[in-house]
C-alpha cells in the first residue's frame, strides 16, 4: 500500500522482527522524555512507555495512523515534518526519534537539524542503500533493489531519499553531528562495523551536537 | 445548529432513548454569582440534563458543552412522539463514543441563553419584566463558574472529561485551565483558545442585524413583535460560516427551488437561497435576539491568552490529558487556530494529542461527523478513566 510521504512506511509482517524497534529501547534510558518523528502507529513508544516508563509523544501526518496511536493511548501529533519543528523548544527532549522516517521526509537535513536542536539526543534508524545485495542487484540485474528493506517498486516507494551509511556518515560531518554510538545490523543481527557500509542492511545511530 | 444530518449518521450504540430535563436553582440574593465584570448576579436557574449513572467514586462524570445555539438537550427524545432528537446525538448513548453504560453525562445550557437557563429574556425580579439589555454582558469564564456550580450540586469533585465543539469547546479550555484540580482531560472540537478577527467580524454583523431590525426597540421587545427579520438574517450569515464551499456545492449546487429553468424574475429562488432561509424561520421560533447579541459577545471576548497572561501560561496551570480536533475545511475556526493551541500545551508538558479530521462539512463537521470523531473520542476517553482508576 503506497504511503503518504513523511510517515513511516507500513512494514510487511515478514519485516516485524527483528526489527530497529529493539535496538532503539535499548538505547534509551528509562524514565526519559522522547519525541518520535514519523511515529506511525505508536508500537514504539507504546513499548518505551511500558519496558522505559518515558514520558512519549509522536509527531505523524497520516490521519489512519493517528487514530491508532490513540486508541493505543499515546499522544500524537498530527503534523508534517517538513514544516520542521519549529514550535518545539530547543533541548526540550531527552531524545528525538526517526525510525525509518528520514528517508520518506522531502527535506532530510531540515529534519536532522530540527531533530538534533530539539533533542539533546538524536537517535536515527534507517535502511542501508549501500548494502551489498542492494549493490549486486543494481549491478547484476539493472534494477532497482526490491527486498526486505526496501518492498516496493519504484514508482509507488514512500522512500524517496536513498542514502547509504556512508552517505549518511558524511551528512553528519558536514552538519557537524558528533556520532555516540552506531550499530550496524543484518536482519536484526548486529555487524562488524568494518564492514558495516556492504554488511548491514539497517543502521542506527545516536547522535549529540 | 444544522439538520442532522443522517447520511453522516454512522455512529454505532444506541440512543438514549426518553430524557427529562431537569432545572435547578444555583444563585440566589445570598449568594450570586460573581461575573467577569464584576456584578454579582442572582437569581440563576440552569436548565441540564443528565445520561447514564454516577457510578459510586463519583469517577466517571463527564460535562457536555453545547455551542452557541445549542441546548442542555444533548442526547435522545423528550417524548416517544418526538422526531427530533438532542443536538450530539449520534455521539451520546449506550455503545457511543459517549458511552452511558460507562459515563455519567452532563448537558447544561448556558447563562444568557434562551432554552432554560437564566438570561436575557428571563424575568427580571426587580423589575417584575424580563432583563432585556439590563442583562449584564457575560463572558465564557462565567458560563463555566456557573457549570461549576452545577457540578457541586451534583457531589462532583473531579469530572472525567469535559467536552465540547466551536464555543463548547471555548467553556472547556476554560474548565481545564480555570479548574485544573476539578477536570482530569479535555476535548476541544473546531475551537480555538482566542477568537480571530473574522470570526468577530461575522458575529458582529449577526448583531447589527439584529439591532437594526426597528422591532428590537433597543432589546425591550418582550410581549410585542420580536426582531425576528434581523435575527433569522444574523443565522443565516451564521450558516453559511459553518458550512463550507465544498459542502455548498454538494449540498445544493445551483439548482432552483422551484422551477427547471430561469425566470428572470426575484420570485427565482436557488436552493441554497430557500434553505438559508428555512434555518432562518426556524431559527427564530426558538432562539431569542439578545441571547444571541450575548452569547456572540461572550465569544468575541473569549482569549486565554489576555486573560491568563499568554497561552503557555494558561495551560501551565493544568495537567489535564487534551484531544483536540479540528476539519479541514472548517474556515470559521480554521486548523491554525487549534495547533497554536496545541504548540502552547506542548510547550507547558501537558498530555495532548491532536488531529485535523479530513471532512467536507466545514465548521459543522464536528456535529455530523460521527464515525471517526466517534473512535477518538472513546478511544481516548477509556484511557483517560482507565487511568483515573489506577
Amino acid at each position: 500500500m503506497p504511503n503518504q510521504p513523511n510517515s513511516r512506511p507500513n512494514t510487511s509482517a515478514e519485516d516485524q522482527q527483528p526489527g530497529s524497534d529493539e535496538i532503539i529501547i535499548d538505547l534509551i534510558g528509562a524514565g526519559s522524555t522522547v519525541l518520535d518523528l514519523g511515529c506511525g502507529e505508536g508500537e514504539l513508544l507504546e513499548r518505551l512507555i511500558r519496558d522505559k516508563q518515558i514520558a512519549g509523544r509522536g509527531v505523524d501526518i497520516e490521519e489512519a495512523k493517528i487514530l491508532a496511536c490513540v486508541k493505543r493511548g499515546i499522544s500524537v501529533f498530527q503534523g508534517n515534518l517538513d514544516e520542521g519543528l519549529k514550535d518545539y523548544a530547543t533541548n526540550s527532549y531527552d531524545y528525538v526519534i526517526l525510525n525509518q522516517t528520514l528517508q520518506v521526509t522531502h527535506n532530510p537535513v531540515l529534519v536532522l537539524r530540527e531533530m538534533m536542536r530539539v533533542g539533546k539526543k538524536g537517535i536515527v534508524s534507517f535502511p542501508n542503500f549501500g548494502f551489498l545485495y542492494n549493490r549486486l542487484q543494481l549491478l547484476f540485474a539493472g534494477r532497482m533493489p526490491v527486498n526486505r528493506k526496501f518492498p516496493f517498486t519504484w514508482y509507488n516507494t514512500p522512500n524517496i531519499h536513498f542514502f547509504t551509511r556512508k552517505d549518511f556518515l558524511n551528512t553528519c560531518i558536514e552538519l557537524g553531528f558528533q556520532i555516540e554510538q552506531e550499530i550496524p545490523t543484518r536482519n536484526g543481527k548486529t555487524v562488524a562495523r568494518l564492514f558495516a557500509g556492504s554488511m548491514a542492511n539497517e543502521v542506527c545511530y545516536v547522535l549529540t551536537d | 445548529m444544522p439538520e442532522k444530518n443522517t447520511e453522516q449518521d454512522t455512529a454505532r450504540g444506541s440512543s438514549v432513548g426518553v430524557v427529562q430535563p431537569q432545572d435547578i436553582q444555583l444563585a440566589d440574593e445570598d449568594n450570586p454569582l460573581i461575573l467577569d465584570n464584576g456584578r454579582s448576579f442572582a437569581p440563576i436557574n440552569v436548565r441540564y440534563e443528565t445520561y447514564g449513572r454516577l457510578n459510586k467514586e463519583r469517577s466517571n462524570a463527564v460535562l457536555i458543552l453545547h455551542a452557541f445555539s445549542g441546548d442542555a438537550h444533548a442526547a435522545g427524545y423528550h417524548s416517544p412522539e418526538d422526531q427530533k432528537p438532542g443536538w450530539w446525538d449520534p455521539m451520546i448513548g449506550p455503545g457511543r463514543a459517549f458511552d452511558t453504560t460507562k459515563y455519567f453525562i452532563i448537558s447544561s445550557n448556558v447563562l444568557g441563553g434562551c432554552q432554560g437557563t437564566t438570561g436575557p429574556a428571563s424575568v427580571s425580579p426587580e423589575t417584575g419584566k424580563p432583563y432585556g439589555l439590563s442583562f449584564p454582558v457575560i463572558t465564557i469564564a462565567d458560563m463555566v463558574r456557573l457549570q461549576e456550580r452545577l457540578i457541586d450540586a451534583l457531589g462532583i469533585d473531579r469530572l472525567l472529561a469535559v467536552a465540547g465543539g466551536s464555543m463548547g469547546g471555548m467553556q472547556a479550555l476554560e474548565w481545564a485551565v480555570g479548574y485544573p484540580e476539578r477536570v482530569r482531560s479535555a476535548m476541544v472540537l473546531s475551537s480555538t483558545a482566542r477568537l480571530n478577527a473574522q470570526g468577530i467580524a461575522f458575529n458582529a454583523v449577526g448583531r447589527n442585524a439584529i439591532t437594526t431590525d426597528c422591532r428590537w426597540a433597543g432589546g425591550d421587545y418582550y410581549g410585542e413583535e420580536t426582531p425576528s427579520t434581523g435575527l433569522a438574517i444574523a443565522r443565516m450569515i451564521g450558516h453559511i460560516t459553518y458550512l463550507s464551499d465544498e459542502s455548498m456545492r454538494m449540498k445544493f449546487g445551483r439548482r432552483l427551488q422551484q422551477r427547471a429553468t430561469y425566470g428572470y424574475d426575484f420570485s427565482d429562488q436557488f436552493e441554497v437561497e430557500s434553505y438559508l432561509q428555512h434555518q432562518g424561520d426556524k431559527f427564530v421560533d426558538r432562539f431569542d435576539a439578545n441571547s444571541y447579541l450575548y452569547l456572540s459577545k461572550a465569544m468575541d471576548y473569549f482569549d486565554m491568552s489576555e486573560s491568563y497572561g499568554g497561552l503557555t501560561n494558561a495551560f501551565s496551570r493544568t495537567g489535564a490529558k487534551f484531544l483536540v480536533i479540528s476539519y479541514s475545511s472548517d474556515w470559521l475556526y480554521p486548523t491554525y487556530q487549534s495547533k497554536e493551541m496545541v504548540y502552547a500545551m506542548m510547550k507547558s508538558g501537558l498530555d495532548v494529542t491532536f488531529i485535523e479530521l479530513a471532512s467536507p462539512y466545514g465548521h459543522d463537521s464536528f456535529l455530523l461527523d460521527a464515525g471517526r470523531q466517534t473512535e477518538l473520542i472513546s478511544s481516548f476517553l477509556e484511557k483517560a478513566y482507565a487511568e483515573s482508576t489506577e
